[in-house]
């Protein structure tokens, strides 16, 4: 699979409100809540402004996180950004 | 005087609100809310002298509406992420249109599905892009999806699987069997672009379909709407362009839609004080029927008037359909009933 | 229309119109002891009307109409007329109301704080807070609990409460005759009974209260206290809500600080007297 690169939903148009374990996250363009988990936030937040595709998003989190044992976690964020992407909170760069 | 001739003259200017006793209100929020109208009223008659509850109701009015754009923009937004890498390129119709361009007749109306327009030869593409991207048909039955495919002037109806969101495909803006067959390559080909990207009818095009939908493509229902987007628009058209009016009576000619938006253009005049210039400004006896049918409603929002209806659904119909189809399709729809 | 009366209820000023005389006799005397005031503008609108003139006196039956409808819904007979009003009321609130977060609850309050219930019909919602409305907590409401965003307070909707079934009985033995509706039976809803709130409650019902516990109820099975999670409650009470969606970042705002501020539970509880022990026992922990 190539690498897309996506950009995320900028800052101003999300409220992000950590409920538990659950995260919900208003998206005020769309009005919609999301209500996800680990490590869609986290995926958020590494992307920042900039265009990036998984394996970028994974470097960034494999600096923050203790993810040995993840397994590919290349593909794991691949995976994620699709769901965010249907989403709306990146969209395809 | 009726609640329907009320909520037609608040709208118009020809009332003022302090004027009503507060029990007025009662019809006049419900016909509002009828007609789907009730924001729309929120929105002319927020500096109005209010009864308390009123204004109270009339501001939920005016956020749930807002709510509800920036929800229908967000659809537009979806449909461009679905369509445009496909290089795929669609126009906005209708209140997401009104909406996107930042038009006044937006504030606070209803927006019910998204409506774009394609090119013909790219429609197959779209819905292919659209079921990729969530969008699946709406459960119909065979004679219903037959129907649309062979003589409407859309797809069939696609509904997105996670936000429940309609969106109304079309190639054209009236249907292939109608008696009358707009340029839609121009429709397109003159598109406009708004601030925020999305292309939009031109003025003279958009109000020739806003006439069209309301007068040749439907039996009037929800009329009073359709009939203040038209006298929003073209007021506004004409006070930034002087040769607005002039403009749309050549683009209503291309394409054949002079009568419908003529006969917009007299109602608008008659119902909410549109002013007119000297072509326009006219008398056609048959226009009767055509106020009588808009508020055919009486003070508890029921719609009165069965008779008269029935001639607008059927006449609606005949405009769209040589008279051997129309019979079967009659036939087949009540049967069905 | 023929008929027509005001009703309001909590901040929801009604106008409901009929066909016929005896659903609108019936709302006046389960309405009789509310504040009234005829001159306020109607923020809704019920319609109860024959779909046929004939219809009206022919085997009638009674269609629920107004402002908000749903397409398909089964006309009444006129027996069920009383029943039809209040499904025509309800309606028109679930979809119509915009000012508050409207969540699907019942709800009950003591000192200015109150327990709000939810639960899918058949939860005893209704009836545990209809019994704890006849002790020493003011009833708030059955059906509808409202929360205004701008403060977080909930808000009463104190309508006539809907007793159903073997709910009935129970009422029937602790309360005055007089506060009970006709019978209406073999609705199909099962047997129903409207029970008027306490003059008390009625007089109350402007007066917001503090939300200080969420319980969802569950009848049936060993009586059990279940801890629930600020995500697990809202996304129950997202889908407990007809207007959350409507209401955009406000509703999101309101939810999320209601779940974080209040404790919520899962209870489960054999009989009425159990669950009235656990939400006592609850508020009493809560209160500490």
């Amino acid at each position: 699979m190539p690498d897309r690169a996506y950009r995320a939903a900028p800052a101003d148009a999300l409220r992000i409100e950590t409920l538990g374990e659950l995260t919900a996250i208003f998206d005020r363009r769309s009005m919609q809540t999301h209500l996800v988990i680990a490590p869609m936030p986290e995926i958020l937040a590494a992307m920042g402004g900039d265009a990036c595709g998984a394996d970028a998003i994974a470097a960034r989190l494999a600096g923050e996180f203790d993810l040995d044992g993840e397994g590919d976690v290349v593909a794991i964020v691949a995976d994620r950004l699709a769901e965010l992407a249907a989403m709306g909170l990146v969209a395809e760069a | 005087m009726s609640a329907i001739d009320t909520l037609v003259g608040l709208l118009a200017g020809r009332i003022d609100a302090a004027s009503l006793a507060p029990r007025d209100w009662d019809g006049v929020i419900s016909v509002a809310r009828a007609e789907a109208m009730l924001a729309t009223l929120a929105h002319h008659l927020r500096e109005a002298d209010l009864p308390p509850p009123v204004a109270a109701l009339f501001a939920d009015q005016r956020a749930a509406a807002q709510v509800a754009k920036d929800q229908a923009l967000w659809e537009a937004e979806m449909a461009r992420r679905a369509l445009a890498p496909e290089g795929i390129e669609f126009v906005l119709l209708k209140g997401t249109a009104y909406a996107a361009g930042g038009l006044p007749c937006s504030a606070g109306r209803q927006i019910g599905d998204l409506d774009i327009l394609v090119l013909a030869h790219d429609i197959r593409r779209a819905e292919n892009e659209l079921l990729e991207a969530g969008w699946e048909w709406v459960k119909s039955d065979p004679y219903d999806d037959f129907y649309y495919r062979e003589h409407m002037h859309e797809l069939p109806p696609l509904i997105h699987k996670a936000r429940d969101r309609m969106i109304d495909v079309h190639h054209t803006i009236l249907p292939k069997t109608h008696r009358v067959t707009p340029d839609a390559l121009a429709l397109v080909g003159d598109a406009v672009t708004t601030a925020s990207g999305f292309a939009i009818l031109n003025r003279e095009d958009m109000a020739c379909h806003c006439a069209a939908h309301m007068l040749a493509d439907g039996d009037l229902q929800g009329g009073l709407r359709n009939l203040w987007d038209f006298h929003f628009l073209t007021r506004d058209f004409a006070a930034a362009d002087t040769g607005f009016w002039g403009r749309l009576d050549a683009r209503a000619d291309l394409h054949g839609l002079r009568g419908a938006v003529h006969r917009a253009a007299r109602l608008a005049r008659d119902l909410y004080g549109a002013e007119l210039p000297s072509g326009w400004d006219r008398q056609d006896a048959r226009d009767v029927w055509y106020r009588r049918r808009l508020l055919a409603r009486d003070d508890w929002g029921r719609p009165t008037n069965f008779m008269l209806q029935q001639a607008f659904y059927i006449r609606s119909h005949w405009m769209r359909m040589p008279p051997t189809m129309l019979a079967k399709h009659l036939w087949t729809k009540w049967r069905k009933r | 229309m023929r008929h027509s009366a005001r009703i309001q209820v909590g901040p929801v000023q009604f106008r409901i119109g009929s066909d016929w005389r005896q659903p609108i006799a019936a709302l006046e005397t389960l309405y009789a002891g509310y504040p009234r005031d005829d001159a306020r503008p109607a923020d809704a609108t019920v319609r109860l009307f024959a779909a046929r003139p004939w219809r009206r006196w022919l085997r009638p039956s009674v269609h629920i109409g107004g402002d908000f409808v749903v397409p398909d819904a089964l006309p009444l007979p006129l027996s069920m007329g009383l029943l039809a009003a209040e499904m025509g009321m309800n309606l028109q609130v679930a979809l119509g109301w915009r000012r508050h977060l409207l969540l699907h609850a019942s709800a009950v309050a003591r000192d200015g704080r109150a327990v709000i219930m939810s639960g899918e019909s058949g939860s005893g919602k209704s009836t545990l807070a209809a019994l704890l409305g006849e002790g020493d907590w003011r009833l708030m409401g059955d059906e509808f609990t409202l929360v205004e965003p701008a403060s977080g307070d909930a808000l009463a909707f104190p309508r006539a409460v809907s007793l159903k079934n073997e709910a009935i009985a129970e009422m029937a033995a602790r309360v005055d005759a007089a506060r009970l509706g006709p019978l209406l039976a073999g609705t199909p809803k099962g047997d129903i009974r409207h029970l008027i709130p306490r003059a008390d409650a009625i007089a109350a019902m402007h007066v917001p209260a503090r939300p200080a516990l969420i319980l969802f109820p569950r009848f049936g099975g060993e009586a059990a206290i279940e801890p629930m999670g600020e995500g697990e409650a809202f996304v129950r009470l997202t889908e407990a809500s007809t207007n959350y969606i409507a209401l955009g970042e406000a509703g999101f705002a309101a939810l999320t600080r209601l779940v974080r501020e209040t404790p919520a539970f899962g209870i489960t509880y054999p009989d009425s007297a159990a669950g009235m022990a656990l939400v006592e026992r609850l508020w009493a922990e809560a209160a500490r």
